[in-house]
């Protein structure tokens, strides 16, 4: 496998850098969506994240990467080993598993296994891309080009944190907590709202337009490409240093403090902005809170809150087509009102 | 008797250029490939065998047909082995077969965006990846693309994420048969610099002036310009070169750079506060430059230096812009980004292959998709029998014979393409224009649950264009929308005509058409171009029975404020020309103009 580009070495960016940070350091946000034009090093960022977050324990040879301390989530293989006393465990990189285009059902969800349905007329169950992303990422390129019936499979499994197979005569469940990380461009067709509804936080990734900055990405994408190792090594304390950010921010999640006063703001842009569901709000107060860990803070403040608004609230509303505003316009304008007052 | 010699003379000039582009490709395959903008012919040919020639001995070259599936372009099972062992065998895709060649995609104009996203997928990582049929198959998969481009006019290009990954765009129309012998670089040349092209080394003042350039032309990828700086170093190798020098950057920019500019640079040369979109780039700089690289070397950067640079180079750039491509710029007339296919818009994919299964039937295997378990179960009930005289081993099998084969069926909705015919003459008042263009962003809303596109024709003046190619996206109908004009004469003919031209592909497509022509009626441009109000309106209604004689469904909505005994509005005539739903819609808007489509769209 070719060595992935650092994250820390991405020029600019910073909205999405910032949003897979957080989604590093708190899972639950549920996913960020990074839609933005051609070229902008969004496949290269979401490679880059991989790379970079510290390795988890999973039970020795479980397909599922279950987690040895946490024994209420376990498969039933697992489960049967536990009970048996033989279960062992072993460090592995975080999955990030791709989604290739032109998947087939089988393969996402699971399916008979050919070799022993053809060879001994055997029903038995093959795990797919689901069963290996529990626990860590995946990875839809092009999500909007996804087709229509994977992409319901996908919402119901990364809601339910279960995958369940009723099909060529299986009956199989098991667990399937990820995050759905999808990239996409918006001029080849539009995500439908409820595929865009799951992600928790949404960016909107542009072409650099100022000159000394596409320089910049230009030099070093260059420099990766001569020498990967090289530019990998000189990188590789900014990159220790941001997943030992990342790591300490998971400690202090755990501690954080969240005023009245923030849940109240949060609750108050919802309303302001007219979002479906509660959803907008958890995910907004979850995002904030990542954020505060992740710079250093003991409690959530309006900062916070206005800083993670438009990646959490801004693919949430309702699409008026006669506002020629964007969405994120519309959602910086709330903020702005809200904390202005 | 000069003209032909000149004429000689652009076109041999014309083959040099395509011929270095192919020596370039064949010692760097990482510069993504080609576009080969041509139509079938010796010159195409031509071209080809000189790539195969300079390509590495043994690189393969793989040709991809037009509607080619995931299973032969990714890889999948392969079904007849996996039967005759007894355990599934997998079959390599085309494109880890083209490893460490090229592949070559025909009638690229018409490669739906699917396969243009798998293989630049396979581009960007330089392996191939598929999850199908109980497999899961990754071989590495470094190849170029040679796009085989035979599209006819603007609208018929290959995707763009495609094109965007490819450094060279080459057009080898108009190049003779008689000029295309002469190769730019000979096979050893070749092999020689691709042994070089690791040591070239590149220097900050060349990234600098391709940016600079590129930003001058409008191109905004990023990508394009890594590519230029590839093309820059691959010809650096090819002149035998160890470091990049001016006319290695002029070349790349002449090839990678040009192709794609979307503005005519401003002919003064202001270094950076002319650029569009960048009010504050300068004030910016440190904030996104990262703290771990100060700018050191830079400073002492002779800017005199790089400012001739840059002008060279963009000179240089200037020069090869395609003469058509250069005469749009100059007209200040946005270039339209190239037409795409909206997202899966089922342009190739034969309807019955996808959607949601249906159960399956009898059937071949290059019918569609094997349903395995009904196969299965029907080969399930003859294994007593089949399995009577085979030997010990091969009894142990399930044994499948060609009349088990079980095809899965699919249900899938035709998908409906809403074409606009826009009135925005001067007589159809602007707010007009405002009414049709809230009512097609209201259908694009719809269009998510229900999987319809939206295309856009407007007229005015003496002609009509395609504002909007089929689309889905909102993110751009919003775009081409705002910036639509409107006055001038009303050239109805027209509308109507390119309207039955752009049905006629959605066809094709395999959609269904439905024209809507917003007008007021008052036509008095004709099909020449010529005004006249008698002669206009009886050029319309001829174009109008054209679209009957077609059979498109088609929604006549009036716009003129209401006049005289119903079916003598002028509309209203057309509308029966056209074997159209007339209505009036004196006060149009945006809701009402949706609600009527809504109803007229035909009934899969």
């Amino acid at each position: 496998m070719a060595l992935p580009f650092p994250f820390s070495a991405i020029v600019g960016q910073d909205d999405m850098k910032l949003a897979f940070g957080i989604a590093a350091v708190d899972p639950s946000v549920g996913g960020v969506l990074v839609f933005g034009d051609r070229g902008t090093g969004k496949s290269t960022a979401v490679r880059a994240l991989a790379a970079l977050l510290p390795k988890i324990s999973v039970v020795l040879g479980c397909v599922y990467n279950c987690d040895p301390g946490k024994p209420e989530r376990h498969c039933e293989a697992c489960q049967g080993l536990k009970a048996k006393g033989k279960l062992k465990s072993q460090t592995a990189p975080v999955p990030v598993v791709d989604l290739p285009l032109g998947a087939t059902e089988d393969r996402v969800v699971g399916a008979l296994n050919l070799e022993r349905a053809l060879s001994m007329g055997e029903k038995a169950f093959e795990p797919g891309l689901l069963a290996r992303a529990n626990r860590g990422f995946l990875y839809i390129d092009e999500a909007n080009l996804l087709e229509d019936h994977l992409v319901d499979l996908l919402l119901d499994v990364a809601a339910s944190g279960e995958n369940v197979i009723e099909r060529e005569g299986l009956s199989v469940r098991h667990p399937a907590r990820f995050v759905l990380i999808g990239s996409g461009n918006p001029e080849e067709g539009e995500l439908r709202p409820q595929l865009l509804d799951r992600f928790g936080l949404a960016v909107d990734v542009k072409t650099p337009t100022d000159i000394p900055t596409r320089i910049e990405v230009v030099k070093r994408r260059e420099a990766f490409e001569r020498d990967p190792e090289g530019f990998t090594k000189k990188w590789n304390a900014e990159e220790r240093k941001l997943q030992r950010k990342i790591l300490a921010a998971r400690e202090a999640l755990g501690a954080i403090v969240t005023p009245d006063a923030a849940l109240e703001s949060a609750a108050r842009l919802c309303v302001a902005l007219g979002t479906d569901g509660l959803r907008g709000e958890l995910t907004l107060i979850r995002a904030a809170r990542a954020l505060a860990c992740l710079e250093g803070d003991a409690r959530v403040a309006d900062a916070h809150l206005r800083r993670v608004a438009p990646f959490a609230l801004s693919h949430r509303l309702r699409r008026n087509p006669l506002d020629d505003a964007g969405s994120t316009v519309r959602v910086e304008r709330a903020v702005n009102e809200l904390f202005a007052a | 008797m000069t003209r032909p010699r000149e004429q000689d003379a652009a076109q041999e000039a014309a083959w040099a250029f395509a011929s270095q582009a192919a020596a370039l490709l064949a010692l760097d395959p990482r510069l993504g490939g080609v576009a080969l903008h041509a139509a079938a012919g010796p010159v195409r040919d031509a071209w080809m065998d000189l790539l195969r020639s300079l390509a590495p001995a043994n690189a393969p070259f793989r040709r991809a047909p037009l509607s080619i599936g995931d299973e032969r372009l990714l890889g999948g099972l392969d079904l007849p082995a996996t039967l005759r062992a007894g355990r599934p065998v997998a079959q390599t895709g085309l494109m880890a077969e083209a490893h460490g060649g090229f592949l070559v995609m025909a009638m690229a104009e018409r490669l739906a965006t699917g396969t243009a996203a798998r293989i630049a997928s396979a581009l960007d990582s330089g392996e191939v990846s598929a999850e199908r049929e109980g497999l899961s198959l990754r071989a590495p998969a470094r190849f170029g693309v040679v796009a085989l481009d035979e599209g006819q006019g603007d609208d018929e290009r290959p995707p763009a994420a495609l094109l965007d990954r490819i450094a060279f765009h080459l057009d080898l129309n108009g190049i003779g048969h008689g000029c295309a012998r002469q190769p730019f670089a000979t096979t050893d040349d070749v092999a020689a610099a691709r042994e070089r092209l690791a040591s070239v080394q590149v220097d900050e003042k060349a990234i600098e002036a391709l940016v600079n350039v590129a930003a001058r032309l409008g191109v905004e990828s990023l990508r394009a310009i890594s590519l230029a700086l590839r093309a820059a170093c691959a010809t650096c190798a090819l002149r035998g070169g160890e470091t990049l020098e001016e006319e290695d950057i002029m070349c790349a920019a002449r090839f990678v750079l040009a192709p794609r500019a979307t503005i005519f640079p401003s002919s003064e040369p202001p270094p950076q506060e002319d650029q569009p979109d960048e009010s504050e780039s300068k004030d910016n700089e440190q904030d996104l430059q990262p703290p771990e690289t100060p700018p050191d070397n830079n400073e002492p950067r002779d800017n005199q230096d790089q400012q001739d640079l840059t002008d060279l180079v963009l000179a240089a750039a200037l020069a090869a812009i395609p003469p058509g491509l250069l005469a749009q710029l100059q007209a200040g007339r946005a270039v339209r980004i190239k037409s795409e296919r909206g997202g899966k818009s089922g342009a190739n994919a034969p309807a019955g292959k996808r959607g949601r299964p249906i159960g399956a039937r009898q059937g071949q295997l290059r019918e569609g998709r094997l349903g395995l378990v009904d196969t299965l179960r029907a080969a399930a009930p003859w294994q007593r029998i089949r399995r009577k005289g085979l030997e010990e081993e091969a009894a142990r099998r399930v044994v499948v014979h060609s009349e088990d084969f079980r095809i899965k069926r699919f249900k899938q909705r035709r998908e409906t393409s809403a074409i606009f015919v826009v009135d925005a003459s001067g007589s159809s008042a602007m707010q007009r224009l405002a009414e049709v263009k809230g009512a097609i962003e209201l259908l694009l809303v719809d269009c998510y649950a229900r999987r319809d596109s939206v295309a856009l024709v407007a007229f005015r003046g003496k002609t009509a264009e395609i504002v909007l190619p089929p689309t889905r996206s909102l993110a751009r109908a919003k775009r081409v929308l705002a910036g639509l004009p409107g006055g001038g004469g009303t050239p109805i003919a027209a509308g109507i005509e390119t309207a039955l031209a752009l049905a006629d592909t959605v066809r094709r497509k395999g959609q269904t058409p439905l024209v809507v022509l917003m007008t007021d009626g008052r036509a008095n441009v004709g099909r020449t171009g010529a005004p006249g109000r008698a002669q206009a309106f009886e050029d319309a209604m001829q174009a109008g029975r054209q679209i009957r004689a077609a059979g498109i469904a088609t929604l006549a909505i009036d716009t003129a404020p209401a006049f005289g005994a119903a079916g003598t509005a002028p509309t209203a005539k057309l509308g029966e020309a056209m074997n159209a739903r007339y209505i009036r819609l004196p006060y149009a808007n945006a809701a009402l103009v949706s609600q009527a489509v809504r109803a007229a769209a035909p009934t899969p």
